[in-house]
């Protein structure tokens, strides 16, 4: 079959690729029939609850666990020591691609110093989670104040304290990169515009907290673990490897996950600990993370500090940008992803949809007593995007140019990939101007400034923000994982299977959290196949069951993990016409696969069914020439080869209001346009979009993990963390582009960061767009009330 | 210590239930862990998220801000109440169809609060089930689906339909 076949495929008239068609799990979940890990009650299960520092840094003089380990109930005290002699080692959450980059060794417990807030210090196992609770209050731990480092700006100054003082310092990682003559251009340009921003830390929240349930069985040495996780095969190998078990004897299952958002593709002590605690009691042992424990030791995002500077000429043409970065990660690299990506990320895509080719970058990561950072949905986007986009709008400004237009003049032409980019990466079927275009249109954006004008008049503030913005989705293997060495698939990978009922099992390792992950990969095995979609059942989140893959990160789930489908999808489809073609005696060519029946092409008459074909392929085998030895089960990988990413454009739109006299800012409409290249089913598409921008805007708007000066987090319980909730919302127009990657037949690129990558961004230039007649500029997220006021010069 | 316990006798979902259960014990881990009642969620159990949201004598309260032993006697209906009883189907049916969920954690609270709504007799706007839904987090949806949800099943029930 040649490449135009195959591609019709997908494209054939009411093909299940393209369409909405609703999710399985949906229908589970509207009954109440969603089944979490903590859903999942074996017999004999205990639970695990832990004592944690209250210090931000401290020495742990001594512990004394008599009383707890003799309160009625408990099966087990553990402390960080008696924990790390069960591991095979401390973790160090550093990856050679990030060369230079130093951490500390972790323990998974705490070991003589916890370094935040938060860390395990004991753990706690009993019969249920009150009783740990109530034993770990028995707990007593003598510890000795450490000075704590928490001012990232500071974290390098020779007075301040080294957290690790083996590192020599507190820098984990530095970099820079240059292209062009960044001087130079800056030095000719007409105008320049330079700007500091600064981000406050967040955190995921997924409303399901981390979760997990470990069941060692020691006659078998076997270990399953149900946990509330995106990537089971990386778990897998992080879990086996730490607490040196067989990774072949470590089953991971994923059930339903309340929420992800990169949250859970990391790996934390208090889940080791738990695992542990099975092994050594051979008892189910379950812990679930309560919402304090959540805000304080779940991963934290975002906290960084942006210079920029912008150069442009006096019509408008961008001709260098250059970034400073310091970014606030906590006492510890994160392992095994690291906690530099965010930096490295901003680095990467700062000023991304522009056609400049002068650009420079530098970055320094430094470590400070919180809670470790790391990925987070959207990883950089919404901080590179709201620098780079304000940049931008300020330019335009100077120039006197309307923001579309100014974008209009700098975006890369749609005509003129392949391109790199300024910040030297491969960019290919891109599509800003018919994104611009698109969403001018969307907003009606002429009448909207007539709008404006006129509520301007009647003494009511309102802005326009636009924001053009690139996302890296789907890495490859040659950029950060597996090249950093890291047990961390960035192939992904199907296997199909035709059962003798005709059905289709189709296992991927791609998860899903609720994106619809195992709907779509349903839609694109039945319309590759032909068979009807009730025909196909998809089985995702089990390490006994999906051939090995990444899960999903990145917004890598389509974009890798569909075209893996796809491609196993056709060679099973090769085998099933192969045997149809033997027993019609009827040259394959000449046959299809329709709605689960074989056909002549170009004909819908049934001239053998796959339940037929299931049949007689497992049972009725002599029915087949000698030569045929059915399979009917096909499996098939997938990974970028040399990009670093299959990257993804778009643009967005807000209109706010401002109260200037309470600095509050109503959100009255907000559009985005975005180029995910094929949509295999467009209302999943939009809702993910939807829900990410939402989430942008609450860490615009609301969210900040606050810190006091001796390290304590302020605001750990969701009345004091503010979330985005339905009645500050507004709705969300979506839009799409679709300019199919070239690296895959399919055709899919990432979709599930877009809104949040660029939220913050439009919302930004939206509200600065508002205040600007006022002399007022925001540059710092969140936007809250108080800094609006005092952009006013109101406080 | 041994655990203070004390006997109660309330309906969940239409069946009368007696058990004894520990005083501290508040009411959504009482319906998940003594009766498998594994609806409704747990996501702050300070009574911020809505997660946990069920309706107690007819009213919408948090169960997590509710001991158990307070529902003696009580009418608990949780979410599985709800789908049994087909009060909601089409409430329910609109959420599927209009992808109103990602996840699905925050769903058994959305509908739990979302029935209040749809006995109304005059049209609600989009800003007031935004508001009256303003107490349920949800971290995926960006609400917008969820609205739309709501208003389909609110105007199908207008239209008698
Ligand atoms: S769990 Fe009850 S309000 Fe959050
Ligand atoms: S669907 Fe996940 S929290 Fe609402």
């Amino acid at each position: 079959m040649g490449k135009e076949t195959q591609i019709n495929l997908l494209d054939r008239p009411n093909s299940y690729v393209g369409r909405i068609l609703s999710r399985d799990a949906a229908k589970r979940a509207v009954a109440g029939r969603g089944r979490y890990t903590d859903d999942i009650m074996p017999h004999r299960t205990l639970h695990a609850a832990f004592v944690r520092s209250p210090y931000g840094h401290a020495k742990i003089l001594s512990i004394d666990i008599k009383a707890a380990q003799e309160h009625p109930g408990v099966a087990l005290v553990m402390t960080g020591e008696e924990l790390s002699e069960m591991c095979t080692g401390p973790w160090v959450g550093t990856l050679v691609c990030f060369e230079g980059m130093k951490s500390a060794p972790q323990n998974p417990m705490a070991v003589d110093r916890a370094c935040w807030q938060g860390e395990p210090v004991v753990m706690v196992v009993a019969s249920s989670r009150a009783v740990a609770e109530d034993a770990c209050e028995l707990v007593s731990v003598h510890y000795e104040e450490l000075p704590v480092v928490v001012d990232k700006e500071a974290a390098l100054d020779p007075e301040i304290p080294i957290i690790h003082p083996e590192l020599g310092d507190n820098l984990a990682f530095e970099k820079t990169i240059e292209t062009g003559d960044v001087e130079k251009a800056t030095s000719e340009a007409d105008i320049v515009i330079e700007d500091t921003f600064t981000f406050g830390r967040h955190t995921a929240v997924s409303l399901e907290p981390r979760a997990l349930l470990a069941e060692f069985d020691p006659g078998t040495d076997r270990l399953t673990i149900h946990t509330s996780s995106q990537c089971p095969h990386m778990i897998q190998a992080v879990f086996a490897r730490t607490l040196g078990v067989p990774e072949h004897n470590v089953r991971i299952v994923a059930p339903d996950v309340g929420g992800s958002f990169g949250l859970k593709i990391h790996t934390f002590g208090d889940e080791v600990a738990t695992t542990a605690a099975s092994i050594k009691l051979g008892r189910p042992v379950k812990f679930i993370a309560d919402r304090l424990e959540s805000f304080a030791t779940d991963i934290h995002a975002r906290e960084n500090r942006v210079k920029g500077r912008i150069a442009v000429t006096k019509d408008g043409i961008i001709t260098s940008m250059d970034i400073d970065i310091r970014s606030g990660a906590g006492a510890y690299s994160q392992y095994p992803r690291t906690s530099v990506f965010e930096a490295n990320q901003i680095l990467n895509i700062t000023g991304g949809p522009y056609a400049h080719q002068n650009y420079r970058a530098t970055t320094q990561v430094v470590y400070l007593n919180k809670v470790p950072t790391s990925q987070y949905r959207a990883v950089g986007h919404p901080i590179g995007n709201s620098v780079g986009e304000s940049l931008v709008d300020q330019a335009a400004d100077a120039c006197g140019i309307d923001p579309v237009e100014f974008r209009r003049l700098n975006v890369m032409r749609d005509d003129s990939y392949p391109r790199t980019s300024a910040a030297g990466i491969e960019m290919q079927d891109l599509s800003h101007q018919k994104c611009l275009e698109t969403l001018v249109a969307e907003m009606n954006y002429d009448s909207l400034r007539t709008e404006q004008a006129a509520y301007r008049k009647k003494g009511i503030q309102r802005g326009i923000g636009i924001a053009a913005f690139i996302k890296g989705t789907a890495p490859g293997p040659s950029g950060y994982y597996g090249a950093g060495g890291a047990p961390i698939a960035t192939q992904d990978a199907c296997t199909v299977k035709l059962e003798p009922s005709g059905g289709i099992l189709c296992m991927v390792g791609v998860t899903d959290q609720g994106q619809g992950v195992d709907t779509v990969m349903g839609q694109i095995t039945a319309a590759t196949i032909g068979t009807p979609i009730d025909s196909v059942r998809v089985i995702e989140g089990d390490t006994d069951a999906v051939p090995y893959g990444g899960g999903t990160y990145a917004s890598r789930a389509t974009a890798i993990g569909g075209e893996a489908t796809y491609q196993a999808a056709l060679s099973l489809r090769k085998e099933i016409l192969e045997i149809a073609g033997a027993l019609l005696q009827a040259d394959i060519d000449a046959l299809d696969i329709v709605n689960g029946n074989i056909v002549n092409k170009g004909d819908t008459v049934s001239r053998i069914s796959l339940a037929e074909i299931g049949r007689i392929g497992h049972f009725q085998v002599s029915e087949l020439p000698n030569h045929i030895q059915p399979v009917l089960s096909a499996t098939h990988r997938f990974r970028l080869r040399d990009a670093l990413y299959i990257f993804t454009n778009g643009i967005q739109g807000a209109y706010v209001e401002v109260d200037i006299d309470t600095g509050f800012i109503k959100l009255l409409n907000h559009w985005v346009v975005e180029d995910c290249g094929r949509v295999i089913n467009p209302q999943l598409a939009d809702e993910q979009v939807r829900g990410g921008c939402v989430q942008g805007l609450g860490g615009a708007l609301y969210e900040e993990c606050v810190y006091d000066s001796a390290g304590q987090l302020q605001n750990a319980t969701l009345a004091d963390y503010l979330t985005p909730m339905a009645g500050e919302m507004p709705d969300i127009n979506v839009s799409h582009i679709q300019t199919h990657t070239g690296v895959s037949e399919l055709g899919a690129k990432g979709v599930g960061e877009s809104g949040t990558g660029a939220a913050p961004a439009v919302v930004m230039n939206a509200v600065n767009d508002a205040i600007r007649p006022f002399g007022g500029k925001i540059t710092s997220q969140p936007m809250s009330p108080t800094i609006i006021l005092e952009a006013l010069g109101k406080i | 210590m041994s655990e203070i316990t004390m006997e109660i006798t309330l309906t969940v979902n239409s069946e009368k239930i007696t058990k004894t259960v520990p005083v501290r014990q508040h009411l959504v881990d009482f319906l998940r862990m003594e009766l498998g009642l594994t609806g409704s969620h747990l996501g702050c159990e300070h009574g911020v998220c809505g997660a946990c949201s069920i309706r107690v004598n007819n009213a919408v309260v948090r169960g997590c801000l509710m001991l158990a032993v307070q529902a003696d006697g009580a009418d608990v209906v949780t979410v599985e109440g709800l789908t049994e009883t087909k009060e909601i189907e089409d409430l329910q049916k609109n959420f599927v169809e209009r992808n109103a969920m990602q996840c699905g954690y925050c769903t058994p609270g959305m509908l739990v609060t979302a029935a209040e709504l749809l006995r109304t007799t005059k049209p609600i706007s989009r800003d007031d089930i935004r508001n009256h839904l303003s107490g349920n987090f949800c971290r995926c949806t960006g609400y917008h689906a969820i609205i739309d949800a709501v208003e389909t099943t609110i105007n199908n029930r207008l239209k008698g339909r």
